[in-house]
């Protein structure tokens, strides 16, 4: 089985979603039977062939370096759950 | 990884015996363009907190970057300058991390592609030394916003104000051996950016920033398990770092202890590194291709543009100034700073000798400038005055020591030399009737002496200085000499 | 006009033509779908109405045709699936992580159909950031399909993710609506609520102001009850858009011109590896007669084979919910959205705002996600799929150097029941696995309803085109369409007085 449920925990911590215990064997049964079911591509002879970047056949767009975008900070803020004088606040991190 | 060999002369005494520091470094510089990487909000430093934003760089739903090209361009430019390897075709990779002022949970940035390979630096000591610093690598990538953490007992606030920025990664090999040498890696870069106009190089704006990796080894040993220091924000402080850091390993090591690779924090305050907390955690960034953006993919035709249109570099600078008869010190201390350079250079165009405009520059400017805390660019002598003072001096109108004391008056009062050397008289005398008249004063007054010089002809120096005290500094000190010899019928010096 | 007594039976060809020749307002147009929408609740098709917007919009639609100023879409009143951000209209990708979240902006799409006159009637309902194929995900309920198995009154779904779309087409809320497709969000369930789905190439439709779900793959289409409809919105809805690295600069051809040139002597290709094991007989048959109706018309048949098809999904269940992990990164509860409470250090509220905000199957693709791009596994998973979608990429790029189109089922199956399939994701997940292979290549393709199953509930056949070649695959589509006749309707069991 690819994962076990330090695995799941750890996924999670990555991921910053909270798993109650109760969930962990759940997700280690969903996670093993979805990661099982890929695996079938190990079948396949990938040997020499790149991985696609895109589909697109073309080239990187560039902008101009002109200032064109910005200047309201009041609708930056609009939907901030918690905002004061246009910053957004969260809990206090230690650096 | 190829490290260079151990520098005797840098290695550190402990107690169990010597110790060689090795640093690496990573330096962050702002690319100078007028809207962000991948936004087109402005750059500017010091903005009301989130009025520099657009939607893409607060990663509102549905927002994609769009890349500018003046920040491609600028990279590539860099690139050259360091001599390296522009690549052709690079990688925008997605750098997963959660952190509030890292509004998509990802950032922008160039993981196994980079826009730029290898390269190098040449960095010129004190002691007249110079020392290749090998360049791994150039990326582009998005700088995060601002966490202000002082602003409130329990809450932090963000502004979004930087997010997005253009920043150019550049990380150097482990090839530096001491603080000073660490330093002068960091000048050295920061005067080439500065010549190239990719980056404004201004540390205290943090438009310049650098982590530092110190590890100690036992010179020739295997390298040691470093560590890398953030927020090393002035020249000085890279000093203080790298020293307190290695000064820390050692003693750990010495007691018999072990160094845990870690992040750590410089604080200026009390001049010491501390771990970082919010890096305590293992990090896994999951890097992938950005599949909102396409390779990065350019001709070497372009490229080849780009290198014929860059200007002159430190190095070439200097080359063309040792050419010009200065010191290799000398030339490398006045390419150092890009203004310093031009200051010569528009002494040298204002018919300046070059070996005297330097000296002046590096003997008298640059001292009083230090003094009065100003720098080239604000202080008071223009290098034209500047310029006029040192001919005085080489056409014998005036000599070295009123050279100081109009250097002090158009220090204080500004004006054009020359009338201000006609004006107060300064010019220095070379008609030898009036020196021949203060010679033979001199020698009535002062039989004794004159026995004396018979004696040990040494001595005459006291003649020449009492003449040029009864005519203020103004006679022509050659001239002078050559009359007291026939006065006192002394042999002529070789 | 005869529809004109219910405007909502209209086609968006015929509407057009009805308001051009002044036999209904937009007004009136705009108020019968008004009130289907209000009467339609039980089928849950909308997140959010908007009948003021459509209703305002209306009249100045009525107002530029008085003035001779009509624009293509004049008064026409679409439903917008809502993973569309809309300025000043909540959007909610289905999601509890965005609340209440009003975008100040319009997305390239939605607002390249204002420009040409269109009104929205409402946001639809989906599966949660577009995540699943029976629109059973959503923090807003399951929506309900309007067709019923003969004899039979159980609920079963629409299809996903774009469930609420197709449903609102379908039941005549709405002449037209707005999907996204990043594994068949468009043609599945088109194809099981019996309407015209289409998904163009990757980079024909921008994606800027759509709620990302997996960017390599994501690409927004018209919904429709004809072939023609969807013409005529897909010119609209494209556009190069400079604001999107990967929207492509090609010129957007007059899609519903080119319908009329039929199929003769046309290539049409005919993959083996869709005829597989399990699926019932009745998807084998229709394809057949998909076939027949083609060479009918004078299209050459040919058998091809698409050799890697059969990894696809699993390719696809990788990608996705790797590019899923990161895209959803930004849903963290600091600049909009939902915030758990009463949490007092940074880690915890990420987790618990994460964990309270997200559905199930959204946590679980975060997580698979994250995995396959986690230290060590990268290059098992993340590497290795990208590698197989380039052969899955070249074997269509093979075969469409001897054919025009390729012809396939749509869904291996017809709509099921609520709840049937998602004890075992796996299983919902195979609902994609006609549809999903495109995406991987970036291509287009089309799903137009073709005939019904035993039991009387619709299903699809799919044309696959080349990259760009949007207008023969709707031409194909068109001929399809013609042979199967596809009248039957469903029954309008839903409508509340
Ligand atoms: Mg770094
Ligand atoms: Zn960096």
């Amino acid at each position: 089985m690819p994962v076990d449920r330090e695995t799941v925990r750890r996924i999670a911590r990555l991921a910053r979603l909270a798993v109650d215990e109760g969930q962990v064997a759940a997700m280690e049964t969903e996670l093993n039977a979805l990661l099982t079911w890929v695996q079938q591509l190990e079948e396949v002879n990938v040997e020499g062939v790149p991985p696609m970047t895109s589909v697109v056949e073309q080239r990187l767009k560039m902008r101009e370096d002109m200032v064109t975008d910005g200047g309201y900070a009041g609708d930056i803020i609009k939907n901030a759950p918690l905002a004061e004088n246009h910053f957004f606040v969260v809990p206090k991190v230690v650096e | 990884m190829s490290v260079a060999p151990a520098r005797n002369t840098k290695l550190i005494e402990g107690a169990t015996g010597a110790w060689e520091i090795v640093i690496g470094m990573e330096v962050h510089a702002q690319v100078s363009s007028k809207s962000k990487l991948f936004s087109g909000a402005a750059t500017e430093f010091g903005a009301e907190p989130n009025s520099q934003v657009s939607l893409v760089d607060a990663a509102m739903p549905g927002m994609l970057p769009v890349i500018n090209r003046y920040c491609v361009e600028q990279a590539v430019k860099t690139g050259l300058g360091l001599k390296a390897k522009v690549n052709l075709h690079s990688v925008f990779d997605r750098k997963n991390y959660f952190y509030p002022d890292l509004p998509a949970g990802y950032q922008i940035s160039q993981y196994k592609q980079p826009v730029v390979g290898e390269g190098e630096i040449h960095i010129d000591l004190a002691s007249g030394e110079s020392v290749r610093v090998g360049i791994e690598r150039l990326h582009l990538e998005q700088d995060a916003g601002k966490s202000l953490h002082d602003q409130h007992p329990d809450l932090t606030y963000i502004d979004l104000n930087r997010a997005g920025v253009a920043l150019m990664e550049i990380v150097s090999r482990p090839d530096m051996r001491s603080s000073e040498e660490a330093a002068a890696f960091l000048r050295k870069m920061r005067a080439i950016l500065r010549y190239l106009g990719t980056c404004d190089g201004n540390m205290e704006a943090g438009s310049m920033r650098a982590d530092v990796n110190v590890s100690v080894r036992r010179p020739g040993a295997a390298l040691g398990t470093r560590c890398e220091i953030k927020n090393v924000n002035s020249m000085r402080f890279i000093v203080q770092a790298v020293e307190f850091e290695a000064r820390r390993q050692i003693d750990i090591l010495e007691a018999g202890g072990s160094i845990r690779q870690e992040t750590r924090l410089f604080d200026s305050k009390n001049g010491e590194t501390r771990p970082m907390r919010s890096k305590e955690e293992a990090h896994d960034y999951r890097y992938f291709p950005d599949p909102d953006l396409l390779p990065l993919t350019f001709e070497q035709t372009w490229v080849d543009e780009l290198a014929k249109a860059l200007p002159e570099l430190p190095d070439e600078k200097k080359l063309r100034f040792m050419q010009a008869g200065l010191s290799a010190y000398d030339a490398a201390v006045l390419v150092g700073e890009k203004e310093a350079a031009d200051y010569f250079e528009e002494m040298v165009r204002e018919g300046a000798e070059a070996k005297a405009a330097a000296n002046w520059l590096n003997n008298e400017y640059f001292g009083r400038l230090n003094k009065a805390g100003l720098t080239i660019s604000s202080g008071p002598i223009s290098a034209k005055a500047a310029s006029l003072t040192v001919s005085l001096v080489a056409s014998n109108v005036i000599s070295g020591k009123i050279a100081k004391e109009l250097t002090d008056i158009i220090w204080r009062e500004g004006g054009d030399p020359r009338e201000i050397v006609e004006r107060l008289g300064l010019r220095q005398v070379s008609d030898t009737a009036a020196i021949e008249s203060a010679v033979d004063a001199v020698i009535a007054a002062n039989p004794d002496k004159v026995e004396e010089v018979k004696a040990k002809p040494k001595a005459a120096a006291w003649f020449v200085g009492q003449v040029m005290k009864a005519t203020q500094g103004k006679a022509n000190p050659q001239v002078v000499n050559a009359i007291l010899r026939r006065r006192l019928n002394l042999p002529d010096e070789g | 006009m005869a529809r004109a007594s219910d405007p909502t039976r209209f086609t968006i060809a015929e509407a057009r033509d009805a308001l051009a020749t002044k036999d209904i307002s937009a007004r009136e147009l705009a108020q019968a779908h008004v009130d289907a929408v209000a009467r339609a609740r039980s089928l849950n098709a909308f997140i959010t109405e908007t009948p003021d917007h459509a209703l305002s919009r209306a009249a100045q639609s009525d107002a530029r045709i008085a003035a001779g100023e009509a624009r293509p879409l004049e008064g026409i009143p679409l439903a917008i699936k809502d993973l569309f951000c809309t300025q000043g209209v909540r959007t909610t990708a289905a999601s509890r992580i965005l609340d209440n979240f009003i975008p100040t902006y319009e997305s390239t799409v939605s607002q390249n159909l204002w420009d040409a006159g269109a009104l929205m009637v409402g946001k639809t309902n989906l599966d949660e950031f577009a995540m699943g194929s029976s629109n059973e995900t959503s923090y807003f309920g399951p929506v309900t399909n309007p067709w019923r198995a003969r004899g039979r009154n159980d609920d079963l779904v629409p299809g996903g993710s774009s469930g609420g779309s197709a449903t609102a087409v379908a039941a005549h809320l709405a002449l037209g609506a707005t999907g996204t497709d990043t594994g068949g969000s468009i043609r599945q369930p088109a194809a099981v609520t019996g309407i015209v789905g289409l998904k163009p190439t990757y980079g024909r439709c921008s994606r800027w102001g759509i709620v990302a779900f997996a960017s390599s793959l994501d690409q927004a289409g018209p919904m429709t009850r004809t072939v023609r409809d969807a013409a005529i919105m897909l010119k609209t809805m494209a556009s190069h858009d400079p604001r999107d690295s990967t929207s492509v600069d090609v010129p957007v051809p007059d899609y519903e011109a080119s319908l009329g040139r039929g199929v003769a002597g046309l290539k049409v290709g005919i993959p083996k590896e869709y005829r597989i094991d399990g699926a019932p007989p009745e998807i084998d048959e229709l394809w057949k007669r998909g076939v027949e109706w083609l060479r009918a018309q004078g299209a050459e048949i040919i058998d091809v084979s698409l050799p890697h098809t059969k990894y696809a999904l699993p390719a696809y269940y990788i990608v996705a919910p790797a590019e899923a992990s990161s895209n959803l990164a930004r849903y963290d509860g600091v600049r909009y959205g939902h915030r758990a409470s009463g949490v007092s250090d940074l880690t915890g509220l990420y987790e618990r705002t994460r964990a309270e905000g997200f559905g199930r199957e959204v946590r679980r693709r975060i997580m698979i996600g994250t995995y396959v791009l986690s230290a060590g596994y990268y290059d098992a998973y993340y590497l290795r799929a990208q590698r197989v979608r380039t052969l899955i990429a070249r074997d269509f790029a093979d075969v469409f150097q001897r054919c025009d189109v390729l012809l396939t089922p749509a869904t291996p199956c017809p709509a099921f029941a609520v709840g049937a399939k998602t004890a075992d994701p796996v299983s919902m997940y195979l609902n994609d696995v006609f549809t999903v292979t495109v995406n991987l290549a970036g291509l287009p393709a089309i799903s137009v309803p073709a005939g019904l199953s035993h039991d009387g509930l619709p299903l699809g056949l799919q044309i696959i085109g080349k990259a760009f070649d949007e207008a023969t695959v709707l031409r194909a589509g068109r001929a399809i369409e013609t042979a199967a006749d596809f009248r039957a309707a469903p029954q309008d069991w839903w409508r509340s007085a």
